[in-house]
């Protein structure tokens, strides 16, 4: 029997039991869809969480005072001395060094702003104009030179402050010191809960001398390639230690590392959900055992005759297992049409989720649909290869 | 050319052992026309499925066309059932699902004919048996008479040498019966050895060879 008649003479006894059919796929299609939204969904977090860390910045690596390890701790504790402040002249020495692209310190705080008649407290960024390109933030208006009492404000605020649209110039309150308003942020919304339409970003100094403060928050610098960032990061934390009395009392954290941490960790969230689908596919795969196995007994006759006109036990074996070819064949093709069909349900009612199914999890749906099927149909094709002609013409 | 030497079929039910067949030996030569009768359970059904290689005998031998065929394996008997053997059933054993032309198409493509030759083969057939106008209607549409011309027409498409039919008329009227019966004479004269299981006297008179059977043992072979 050649493999084409094979396929259709077996195509042609699934379309005569149409609701049993019907069934099977439908399961198969189930586990597989399953399969492809759960994915989509891991992927979709992984992806919006990878987003969130590049919106904040590429090649960035961040100082931070305090020692972070666990490790031995702050050495000069026990000899009474306090760990160093970070400062502005750490950061400027910080900012020579080679593969350096821009840096910018960082304070944050809080003050009242005041404008016509208007008060809102508001959360400010003291930093220089390199903390724009770093942190990926544009403005829609103006411009802001890092120059004395320029301030930059968040979309949001200049709507509430200006609705008439004319911030730019305006002179403004920050607690007891005047500003004017050079530029305004274009919105961007939420980024790490941090929402930048309503923040306020004054110089350093100005940041400094509001907040009666020396020390810095943070130092942001963006490394001109990914490959420099290591080099950088020693190069960084030398330099710290030797300004620092050779104190190690600063933390240099890469965003690559917690990236990749983040990464990892929701590569494999997404893995084990997929995993959990691909279970419901093997609850799929008993169904088509016992279906296959009823219907090898109401077409015992069926298969008696076959054999009578000189099919081979062979032949009978390969029809059964082509009908679990084409039952999960067409279970995974609906699967996948669901899975798509749902993940993109899910983009739609969370726009900021990219919800996409990766590839492999298509892939890898359909084909442990198809293993399934096959492996569990080999029994009962097994069965029917194995019937006593004789008796099975007899019907029994 | 059948020749059948000490064949011995036995069936277990429970502890009890029914001998369907006890020592037959039988020739039976190419072109002859053979009526079996005999009353129920005596066995005639068994020898036909043992000729027919739907049955493994217990013990004896068993000759086709001048070769042992009891040692051959599952798949080499399936093709000598599929070339030199053809079948027909009291209750006919068409697939409900297929089509009369389906049905007599089936063997075709076990063979492993290519669509066109068998499409030429059936067309054949249909006309050579009167049911081209049935073709394309389901077993559950056709008469019994139609019925068992598909299944004569489906057990010779692929011009076997022997034609096995037990009790061909059982399920149909007199009349169409005699049709029936006159089909498969019909073959017999073209050249095709004709094996008949009857109950039926008149029937079993019209082959050249009677042969009787009781509890499992040929009682009578007269020509
Ligand atoms: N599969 C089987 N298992 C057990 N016993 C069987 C089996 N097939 C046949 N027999 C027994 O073997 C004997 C011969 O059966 P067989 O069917 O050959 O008789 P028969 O002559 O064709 O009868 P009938 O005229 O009723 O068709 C009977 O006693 C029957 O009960
Ligand atoms: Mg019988």
């Amino acid at each position: 029997m050649k493999l084409r008649d094979t396929l259709s003479l077996s195509l042609h006894s699934i379309a005569s039991t149409r609701t049993r059919s019907l069934l099977i796929v439908l399961a198969m299609a189930l586990g597989v869809g399953a399969v492809v939204v759960l994915t989509a969904l891991g992927d979709g977090a992984r992806r919006y969480v990878v987003g969130q860390f590049a919106s904040l910045g590429t090649n960035l690596v961040i100082v931070l005072p305090g020692r972070a390890e666990t490790s031995g701790g702050f050495v000069g504790a026990a000899l009474g001395q306090t760990p160093r402040d970070l400062t502005l002249d750490d950061a400027q020495a910080v900012g020579q060094l080679p593969g350096v692209r821009r840096y910018a310190p960082l304070n944050v705080g809080t003050a009242e702003l005041a404008s016509g008649g208007r008060l809102r407290e508001v959360t400010i960024l003291g930093s220089n104009a390199d903390l724009l390109p770093i942190r990926h933030m544009a403005l829609s208006h103006g411009s802001f030179s890092g120059g004395a009492a320029q301030i930059v404000i968040g979309s949001v605020i200049a709507r509430d402050f200006f609705p008439d649209g004319d911030a730019i110039g305006q002179r403004v309150r920050l607690g007891d010191r005047r500003f004017r308003i050079s530029g305004v942020l274009s919105k961007q919304g939420e980024s790490m809960g941090f929402n930048t339409d309503e923040i306020v970003i004054v110089p350093v100094d100005d940041a400094q001398a509001l907040f009666n403060t020396e020390t810095l928050f943070r130092i942001l610098v963006e490394a001109n390639s990914r490959a420099a960032i290591e080099p950088l990061k020693q190069a960084m934390s030398h330099v710290l230690k030797q300004r620092h009395d050779g104190e190690e009392d600063v933390t240099v954290i890469t965003q690559d590392a917690v990236l990749a941490t983040f990464d990892r960790i929701l590569s494999a969230l997404t893995l084990a959900v997929a995993g959990i689908a691909a279970i419901s596919l093997a609850v799929a795969g008993i169904l088509v055992m016992n279906v296959m196995l009823v219907a090898v007994t109401q077409r015992t006759a069926e298969i008696g005759l076959l054999k009578a006109i000189g099919a081979p036990a062979a032949d009978i074996r390969h029809l059964f297992l082509a009908e679990a070819l084409w039952l999960s064949l067409a279970g995974g093709a609906l699967g996948f049409a669901l899975g798509h069909l749902g993940s993109w349900a899910i983009r739609l009612a969370y726009p900021t989720l990219p919800a996409w199914p990766p590839t492999w999890a298509s892939v890898a749906g359909i084909a442990t649909a198809l293993i399934t099927g096959i492996v569990a149909s080999l029994l009962p094709a097994a069965r029917a290869a194995k019937l006593d002609p004789v008796r099975a013409l007899s019907g029994k | 050319m059948i020749r059948l030497t000490s064949i011995t079929r036995v069936f277990h039910m429970g502890d009890q052992e029914v001998r369907a067949l006890n020592d037959v030996s039988l020739d039976i030569a190419s072109g002859e026309y053979v009526s079996i009768m005999g009353p129920s359970g005596s066995g005639k059904s068994t020898l036909l499925n043992v000729i027919g290689l739907l049955d493994r005998p217990d013990s004896g031998r068993y000759e086709l066309d001048g070769s042992d065929v009891t040692a051959l394996s599952e798949t080499e008997q399936a093709r000598v059932r599929r070339e030199k053997i053809g079948f027909v059933f009291q209750s006919f054993h068409l697939v409900p699902r297929l089509t009369a032309a389906q049905n007599i198409e089936l063997p075709l493509i076990l063979e492993g004919l290519a669509p066109a030759e068998r499409k030429l083969r059936v067309d054949a057939v249909l006309d050579a048996f009167d049911l081209t106008d049935r073709a394309t209607h389901r077993p559950a549409e056709l008469s019994g008479g139609q019925r068992q011309r598909v299944a004569i027409a489906r057990a010779t498409i692929l011009r076997p040498t022997a034609l096995l039919a037990d009790e061909p008329t059982g399920n149909l009227d007199h009349r169409i019966g005699a049709e029936v019966m006159a089909l498969l004479e019909a073959l017999h004269h073209s050249g095709t050895t004709l094996i008949v299981v009857t109950h039926d006297r008149e029937l079993g008179a019209r082959a050249h060879r009677h042969i009787a059977m009781r509890d499992g043992e040929i009682v009578g072979d007269e020509k």
